[in-house]
Parts: structure tokens; C-alpha cells; sequence
């Protein structure tokens, strides 16, 4: 398949006289990257996907006014994810993608599916409601199990978005291959997805620069998605940046798995400071993160020894609040469970390995403690 | 002349057609290999296939049906779509067939749960290999207690789950469903299906929850029963997979509102393979293949009004100890 012009996201176009007349601060205009928000998504596994109709409104009005053009809304898992292995969604997100569509004026709304989990059938249900960026995650290496996807979501007329997930886990040459995978089945841009946060500066930017140089030819984009659990997310957005990624994922004060997102507020303020155009009216950012999302948010996410375990043993992040409730059930500590989870590989959607983890952990245990008591 | 043996093709060269293969050959006495046909000629099946005496063809399933003498059997390890389309010719040459791709065009089998189908059914469906391992233990619950819904994650590694797999990965998670619910017997299903590259391969893993009675939830009688009822199910899937068990005890979770005020039972299940063809952490090949060969033995006997031929594996000894003997032995 090839990529036409047309097809490709608007980054760096020129205003239209609406927008011009339209315009809110410094929101909209000509920019050099594209901030897609991920709150009302990566945000999902931080509320144990407990946001409520409400919330979404809020937030994507919020977004909205800051001019942030793409705004992410499914269940943390993507489309589908409501289970046991996963947590079950509160409300529908079918309903919270449409209150989304209803609430943005100039946003785009974006969805996230894993395929796996979800599949042809969800992401028809998504676009009927009014999703019109499809963002189609895989584990880094495993990117041909998307190829129906992207056929379907391109064919349904979707603005597409590859994700390679725990990108930590592959070399930036096979970054690269599974991103010309993507890119050949018909994404428009794929994302270095840093799931574990576990990148560190140079390993960001060495595997955005590998799939720049693989896809950008062909006129496909690359973008970063970055978790704080070592801290650096924004640092490595605008590594990103400088190798040639236009598009940068962020959630508002952070919401998101593990340690969090690398916080839209923040990356709006430092891309402005080195004069990179985001389009996002910094003052509007900072009050949708103070006072739209802060006030419903139960815990902040927070680099805490959990999280950070995560970063330094490169797990997904969603799997802090189960390896805390796992914890919690099995009375072992989270951190161990989770360097467990680092130790064995296990990969995005293996939640229920969690389970077993713990129980193992339980096991050796009460092996350990019967061992200083002199039980053989 | 009375037959005592039923010919077979296996269509679709890969891991699925291969392993499948060396199970006809060790487990059914009645099912004779005759036939093994793919696309591509370089293909690695085909050439076992070769040296263990098979006609092997890369010219797919038109080669097959124009033979002087077209096989009684057929097992299909291509992908669904292409058991769509050949499901008809293959109905209208007379030909039994076993679908191991997630076509669902016949009815869903799973060896413990429904082997008492009707036997004159010309196309048969063994699900996923997913649904192989999960369908039995839902199946379990769902007999002691009423499962409103049930999921399942199976993860498996890279390495073993080959193009057809990776290409209809939708079809395997909607038949999947389809299949915790229709034989399962949970009101609603829901399957998942995770692949991972870790090094050295993951053995095949499946988690299955259910929702269950309140009741269940807590320890006593009704939890016993269901206890119970799953570890029968363990050891009858044992008989054709010896490498089917239970990672640690089902774990019990109390009722809560967010569960729409049911309980849970987690079963975790892991595979391991026989090494017919992969390496043993490929459990996810092993439990559709046997469950293939198991039922394509059945079907045959009854066609040639003969017993089931089929070995168990107490009876064919450990497997495991003996993973290259069929290839060694040339049969």
C-alpha cells in the first residue's frame, strides 16, 4: 500500500481564515510536532477505568481549547480491555468515545486496540461513534499480527498510527523492520512505544532515529510515546524530536500507567522554551492539567519503588496497580512481583502472570520461613 | 473387501500439518498419512513429509483433488479463509473434514467435553488451540455452577505460532469466544491471545476466569464441587495431552459489585508439548493436534464400522522421553 499526500496527518500546514478567526491564545497555527493526549487512555489504567461520562467531557473540552489536536479515549488496554485480566471499564467506553466526539470542536479523537484483544469488530463500533485516528498497538516484534488492521481501518477512512510496544525490548534494526511492517500494511506513522519506561536518552533516540530512516522516506511519520518511571519521558520526547519523530505523546498531570506519562503540560512548556511549535496554548494546558484532571484523581502517578522497579526491570507499566493488588491479596511485596515480571519477559497484556508470580513468590515464602525455623 | 485403513491428506504444511502428521503416525492405526500439500515447495513440512513416504505436492488443494484416488480424510492446517473456500470441494468430492484453522464452517469439537457428536458430521472444527486448553476447564465450572461469562488469555510463544495464526488472529479470538460459550457453556465468552518473542520460549500458558455464584466464591461445598470438577477435567485431557496441568490451585475470589456482584475462579493452565515436531514450550500445537487426531480416529471408525484406534498417552508411554523416534524410524 502506498501512502498518498492526502493521507498524511496535517502537521506544518497553513492556517485557514476560520482557524485564524477561531483562534484561542496561541492555540492551532502552523506547529513542528503534533501532541496527541493520552489521558482519557493510558490515563484508564491510573483510574482502574473508573472514568465517568463527566470526566471525558471535561477533559476533552479542556484539551479542546488548548488546541491539542488528537485526543486518545478508550479503555487502558484499548478497545476491548474491559475483563477480569484488565479491569472492568465503569462506563462503556463506546459511550465515553462518544461523549468525546460530541465535546471536541476541532480535536480529533483518537482509540487505541491491541489486536488480540480486540479486533475488526470493535474498531468498526469505535468509528461509528465518531473515532476518526485509529492507533494500532502490537508488541515491538510481533507487528504482522496488525496487518487486518490496518487494512480495515484505512479502508474505514481512519487517520492510522502504528504502536510499538515495550519498545526496550527490541534493537532499533528491529524497531525498524517491524515499523516497515506497519507502515507497509498501511499505518501513517508509527510510535517507539516506551511502555516499561525504560529508555534512557541515547536508547530513545538511536531506535527513533532507526525508523525515521527506515519509514521516512516513504512519507510515514514516527512518534514517542514515554513513561516517567525513570524520569525521563519529556527529556526523551524532545530527543525524539531532534532524530525526526512529529508526533509525541503526553497525558495530563502524567495520568497514565506506572509512574505515568510524560506530563502534556510539561512537554507544552518545553518544546515552547526551545521554540518548537506545538500548537498547544501553554496557559490553557496547565489549567486543564491544575484544574480539570488534578482535582478527580485519586493518586497521582508517582516514581515510588514499584514504579521505578518497572523502568529499571523494563515492565509494562499497566501492571503496577495488579502487582499492588496481587501484593496485597498474596502478602508479598509489589516491587518483587514486578522485578519477577522483568525477569521472566512477559509482555503487554500478560496481567494474569501477575497472579502467578505472586503466588510463587508466596509459596517460597513460607518455604523461606519454615527453612529459618528449621523445616527442611 | 473390507477397508481397514482410511487415507489422509493434510493440507497446509506448517507447524500445525507437520506436528499433526507425526501424531497420525504414532497415535491412530486406522489414519494413514497418504498426502501432505502446501504452496510453497521449499516448505520444511513438505520435505519431512517426503522422507517419511508421503506424496507431498506445492500445489495445493487442486493437486490433491485431481488424484486417481482422493484420500478418505482431510485435515486442514491453512488459515480460515482458505478453509472457506475449500470446505465445499471438499464436501462435494466426499471427503471427511477436519478443520484445525478457526473457519468454523462444521461444528466446534473438543475431545473431553463433546466427543459424543454426531459421528456422520462430514466437516468437524477443533476451535483454536486456545480453545483446546481453556474450553474444558469453563466447561468444568459450568457443569457444577451457571457461568454467566468467562474469559480466557492463552499466551503463547513467538516462535510457535506460524503465519496462519498471526494472519487471522481475529477469527482465532471470535471462535475462541464463540466456543467458551457454545461448549463451554458460559453465557458470554470472551477470549484474548498474547504472543510472546521472550527467549527461551514461553511454555504455552492459559488463564480462564469465571464468574460464579456468590456462593461459590466462598470456601464449602459448592467451591469443593467445582474444585473437583475441574481436576477430573485435568486428567481427561491428560489421556490425549500429557503435558495438560494446572500451574497452582484455581484461586477463589469473593464476590464484588464491580464483578456485577459474582464471584471468581481463576485456573491457571499451562502446556507443555510432546516435541512431536517443536520443542516442547509449543503446547499450543500439541493440544490442537491431538485433539485433531484424536477426532479424526474417531470419525474413521466409525466410516469403516471398526473400534477407535487411538492411543492414550499412558498407552503410548511417555512422550516426552522419545521426541524424534517416528522421524528415526522412518514410518
Amino acid at each position: 500500500m502506498t501512502i498518498r499526500p492526502e493521507d498524511l496527518p496535517v502537521v506544518g500546514r497553513e492556517v485557514t481564515e476560520t482557524e485564524v478567526l477561531e483562534h484561542v491564545g496561541s492555540a492551532g497555527g502552523p506547529t513542528d510536532l503534533r501532541i496527541t493526549d493520552s489521558t482519557l487512555r493510558d490515563g484508564s489504567h491510573a483510574m482502574s477505568h473508573q472514568f465517568t461520562e463527566a470526566q471525558v467531557r471535561g477533559v476533552v473540552s479542556a484539551l479542546d481549547r488548548a488546541g491539542v489536536q488528537v485526543i486518545e479515549v478508550s479503555h487502558g488496554d484499548g478497545l476491548g480491555g474491559s475483563s477480569f485480566n484488565y479491569g472492568f471499564s465503569l462506563v462503556d467506553e463506546l459511550d465515553l468515545i462518544a461523549a468525546a466526539v460530541d465535546e471536541a470542536a476541532r480535536a480529533k479523537i483518537a482509540i487505541l486496540m491491541l489486536p488480540g484483544l480486540a479486533t475488526v469488530k470493535h474498531l468498526k463500533r469505535a468509528q461509528a461513534v465518531g473515532a476518526s485516528v485509529a492507533r494500532i498497538a502490537t508488541h515491538c516484534t510481533e507487528a504482522d499480527v496488525s496487518i487486518q488492521h490496518f487494512g480495515e481501518a484505512r479502508s474505514l477512512g481512519m487517520e492510522t498510527v502504528g504502536f510499538l510496544m515495550l519498545a526496550h525490548r527490541a534493537s532499533p534494526e528491529v524497531l525498524a523492520e517491524n515499523a516497515r511492517t506497519m507502515v507497509d500494511a498501511g499505518a501513517q506513522c508509527v510510535y517507539v512505544v516506551d511502555s516499561a519506561g525504560a529508555l534512557v536518552l541515547s536508547d530513545a533516540q538511536e531506535r527513533i532515529q532507526a525508523v525515521v530512516d527506515e519509514i521516512g522516506r516513504d512519507g510515514a511519520q514516527v512518534g514517542f510515546h514515554g513513561h516517567q518511571n525513570l524520569s525521563m519521558g519529556v527529556a526523551n520526547s524532545v530527543l525524539a524530536y531532534q532524530a525526526g519523530a512529529k508526533q509525541i505523546d503526553g497525558a495530563l498531570c502524567a495520568l497514565g500507567a506506572g509512574a505515568g506519562n510524560s506530563p502534556t503540560e510539561v512537554l507544552a512548556a518545553t518544546f515552547e522554551r526551545l521554540g518548537i511549535r506545538t500548537g498547544v496554548d501553554l496557559g490553557e494546558v496547565l489549567s486543564a492539567a491544575e484544574e480539570v484532571v488534578r482535582p478527580f484523581i485519586p493518586r497521582l502517578p508517582w516514581m515510588d519503588r514499584s514504579s521505578i522497579t518497572q523502568g529499571y526491570a523494563g515492565v509494562y507499566s499497566s501492571f503496577l496497580l495488579h502487582a499492588e493488588r496481587a501484593a496485597e491479596r498474596y502478602a508479598v511485596p509489589a516491587h518483587a512481583i514486578l522485578q519477577r515480571v522483568g525477569e521472566h519477559g512477559y509482555v503487554g497484556g500478560q496481567e494474569d502472570m501477575i497472579i502467578d508470580i505472586a503466588l510463587q513468590l508466596a509459596e517460597e515464602q513460607s518455604l523461606g520461613d519454615l527453612a529459618a525455623v528449621g523445616v527442611r | 473387501m473390507t477397508r481397514t485403513k482410511a487415507s489422509a491428506a493434510i493440507v497446509g504444511p506448517g507447524n500445525i500439518g507437520t506436528d499433526l502428521m507425526f501424531k497420525l503416525i504414532r497415535r491412530s492405526e486406522i489414519i494413514e498419512p497418504r498426502y501432505m500439500v502446501g504452496v510453497d515447495p521449499t516448505s520444511d513440512g513438505l520435505t519431512r513429509a517426503r522422507r517419511l513416504g508421503l506424496e507431498t505436492s506445492a500445489g495445493g488443494v487442486d493437486w490433491l483433488l485431481s488424484r486417481d484416488e482422493l484420500p478418505d480424510i482431510v485435515f486442514e492446517a491453512t488459515s480460515a479463509k482458505a478453509h472457506v473456500a475449500n470446505a465445499p470441494r471438499y464436501a462435494e468430492a466426499g471427503i471427511l473434514a477436519v478443520d484445525l484453522t478457526p473457519a468454523a464452517v462444521g461444528p466446534y469439537l473438543c475431545p473431553p467435553v463433546n466427543l459424543s457428536f454426531n459421528l456422520d458430521a462430514t466437516n468437524v472444527n477443533m476451535i483454536t488451540c486456545g480453545g483446546q486448553a481453556t474450553v474444558p476447564m469453563v466447561n468444568a465450572v459450568s457443569s457444577v455452577v451457571p457461568v454467566p461469562y468467562a474469559e480466557i488469555v492463552a499466551s503463547v510463544s513467538s516462535r510457535s505460532a506460524g503465519p496462519g495464526t498471526r494472519a487471522n488472529i481475529d477469527e482465532f479470538t471470535e471462535t475462541t469466544a464463540a466456543a467458551v460459550e457454545e461448549i463451554g457453556g458460559a453465557e458470554r465468552g470472551k477470549a484474548i491471545i498474547i504472543l510472546n518473542p521472550v527467549e527461551p520460549p514461553l511454555m504455552m500458558r492459559n488463564s480462564v476466569f469465571c464468574a460464579i455464584p456468590e456462593e461459590a466464591g466462598e470456601p464449602g461445598a459448592l467451591q469443593d464441587r467445582i474444585l473437583e470438577s475441574i481436576h477430573a477435567m485435568v486428567r481427561n485431557v491428560q489421556e490425549y495431552v500429557a503435558g495438560y496441568q494446572l500451574r497452582s490451585d484455581p484461586q477463589f475470589d469473593p464476590a464484588r459489585p464491580a464483578w456485577s456482584g459474582q464471584a471468581r475462579v481463576f485456573v491457571p493452565i499451562e502446556v507443555r508439548g510432546s516435541g512431536d515436531y517443536l520443542p516442547d514450550y509449543a503446547g499450543n500445537l500439541d493440544i490442537i493436534t491431538a485433539a485433531a487426531a484424536r477426532v479424526g480416529d474417531l470419525l474413521v471408525a466409525h466410516r469403516l464400522g471398526t473400534a477407535t484406534s487411538w492411543k492414550s498417552t499412558a498407552e503410548l508411554g511417555d512422550p516426552a522421553s522419545d521426541t524424534t523416534a517416528p522421524e528415526k524410524a522412518g514410518v
